[in-house]
């Protein structure tokens, strides 16, 4: 994209498949446990992975970083090897034979004031060739959601794809649709090239 | 389909407007499929340097990939910086996959030797860096594989390291042997070993497969043709280094890793990040 602009620019290299043999490699301990589920503000994220059928996807790993509850941007190591305490905002999930997820995490604290608070979600899987980034927004607070420049440069059935669903129990439902009617809303970054 | 037919990459039954029959393709179909996307990327004029993610060609690919463009973001806060790692993160010996067990695994070791740097040139200092392969016969320890070709009990093809602060990663491993898979009929996967990889923002994350040189398989692989222009592709392959290889023990290869720019804006502080 970029590689006329400075003399300095190297062209990334490509990315490929996670293929299907990531599961002894990549999966650790905890990975899904930002924090402990008896910490007192720990929130269930969940959802499922279709493809274009609308097939659980049964082979997909999921990755989330995020702020913590007040907003701020963690810097400490330790996500692979977890004491139980430290925040340390990244999780990595492989979904279940059924295409289903759970990471335990806190509902993240808006980065800058009036801004509408998310978690950063990628995707990998067999079959897809590169890494999908998307966003998950929290679903309360609606005035933050309808000034968020991103969303609002989406019409309305694009829009609700990258928005959490709250339910009863306080568990955040998030679910990716990779393909298809209700696919959801993928992101590119002005430094990713084709 | 039972258990026994399974081969590695495509163990679950998945439909495809090809149907489940896909395995009756031929590789000479796969090449004249392939050769027609070659033709019209040459057509186009428009430069492309990292893979499509709809390629018909790899089958899995037809209902996984989305079919609207991504959508244009200015990245925030929070996807400006990426998750920290560190020594309490992996341990030392965690680079050298021919030590994880009691007895040395079979095959050819080798040393993979390089750099992580960003779309600038600058280091990514301090950062993750996972692999996993194949072994020497082309077999993966994963309860999906169902190649019939032998588990190495002294190698499990998995390591990590974190970078050194001019961003130089090194494993010691074995050279992954080619292994068939379920795409079409008589399909190979060229030897690989599978690079997971973050930078300084959380837009850098990346997954990628590196190859070695003078691979006769290239040419017949969807997953490596899936990156249509032949320059941006050779970038997945390591570059044998004489100097890398040492004296009666292990032959070496280099191969530098080019994370896309950073978005952050760069302070002095930050370069040491």
């Amino acid at each position: 994209m970029s590689e006329n602009s400075s003399n300095t620019k190297l062209v990334a290299t490509p990315g490929q498949t996670i293929g299907p043999f990531y599961g002894y490699a990549l999966p650790f301990e905890k990975g899904e446990q930002l924090v402990h589920p008896a910490h007192p503000k720990a929130v269930r994220l969940h959802g499922v992975v279709t493809d274009g059928h609308g097939a659980v996807v049964p082979d997909a790993l999921l990755e989330i970083w995020q702020a913590d509850e007040n907003g701020a941007v963690p810097t400490a190591d330790g996500s692979l090897v977890r004491d139980g305490y430290t925040f340390t905002g990244f999780g990595r999930v492989p979904v279940d034979n059924v295409g289903h997820y759970t990471f335990t995490t806190v509902d993240p604290g808006p980065t800058e004031p009036g801004k509408a608070p998310f978690i950063t979600l990628t995707v990998f899987a067999r079959g897809l060739l590169n890494r999908l980034f998307t966003r998950i927004y929290l679903p309360e607070d609606t005035e933050a959601l309808a000034n968020d420049p991103l969303l609002s440069s989406l019409p309305e059935d694009r829009r609700r794809t990258l928005v959490a669903e709250r339910e009863a129990d306080g568990s955040l439902r998030f679910d990716i649709r990779l393909q298809g009617e209700d696919e959801t809303v993928f992101l590119t970054y002005p430094n990713l090239e084709k | 389909m039972t258990d026994k037919d399974q081969g590695p990459e495509e163990a679950f039954v998945h439909l495809t407007p090809k149907g489940p029959d896909d395995a009756a393709d031929t590789q000479a179909d796969l090449n004249q499929e392939m050769a027609r996307i070659t033709e019209q990327y040459d057509a186009s004029g428009a430069p492309e340097t990292q893979p499509r993610l709809d390629y018909a060609p790899y089958r899995s690919s037809i209902l996984r990939h989305p079919t609207k463009d991504p959508h244009h973001t200015d990245p925030e806060t929070i996807e400006l910086y990426a998750p920290a790692f560190g020594e309490r993160d992996v341990h030392r010996l965690e680079s050298d996959l021919t030590i994880q067990s009691g007895g040395e695994p079979i095959g050819e070791r080798i040393k993979i030797r390089g750099r992580v740097l960003d779309g600038d040139g600058r280091p990514v200092r301090n950062q993750l860096v996972e692999i996993w392969q194949a072994n020497a016969a082309g077999r993966y320890i994963h309860k999906r594989d169902q190649h019939p070709a032998p588990i190495d009990p002294n190698f499990t093809g998995v390591g990590r390291c974190i970078t050194g602060d001019d961003g130089s990663y090194e494993f010691v491993t074995i050279k992954p042997g080619p292994y068939p898979w379920k795409n079409h009929h008589n399909a190979w996967r060229p030897a690989h070993v599978h690079f997971s990889l973050f930078g300084t923002d959380f837009t850098q994350r990346m997954i990628t497969q590196m190859y070695f040189p003078s691979d006769p398989l290239f040419a017949l692989d969807p997953i490596y043709q899936s990156i249509v222009d032949p320059k941006a592709r050779e970038r997945l392959v390591a570059e044998y280094d004489h100097d890398v290889s040492e004296h009666e023990w292990l032959l070496g290869y280099k191969w530098d890793i080019v994370l896309s720019g950073s978005n952050r804006t760069w302070t002095e502080g930050d370069s040491n990040v």
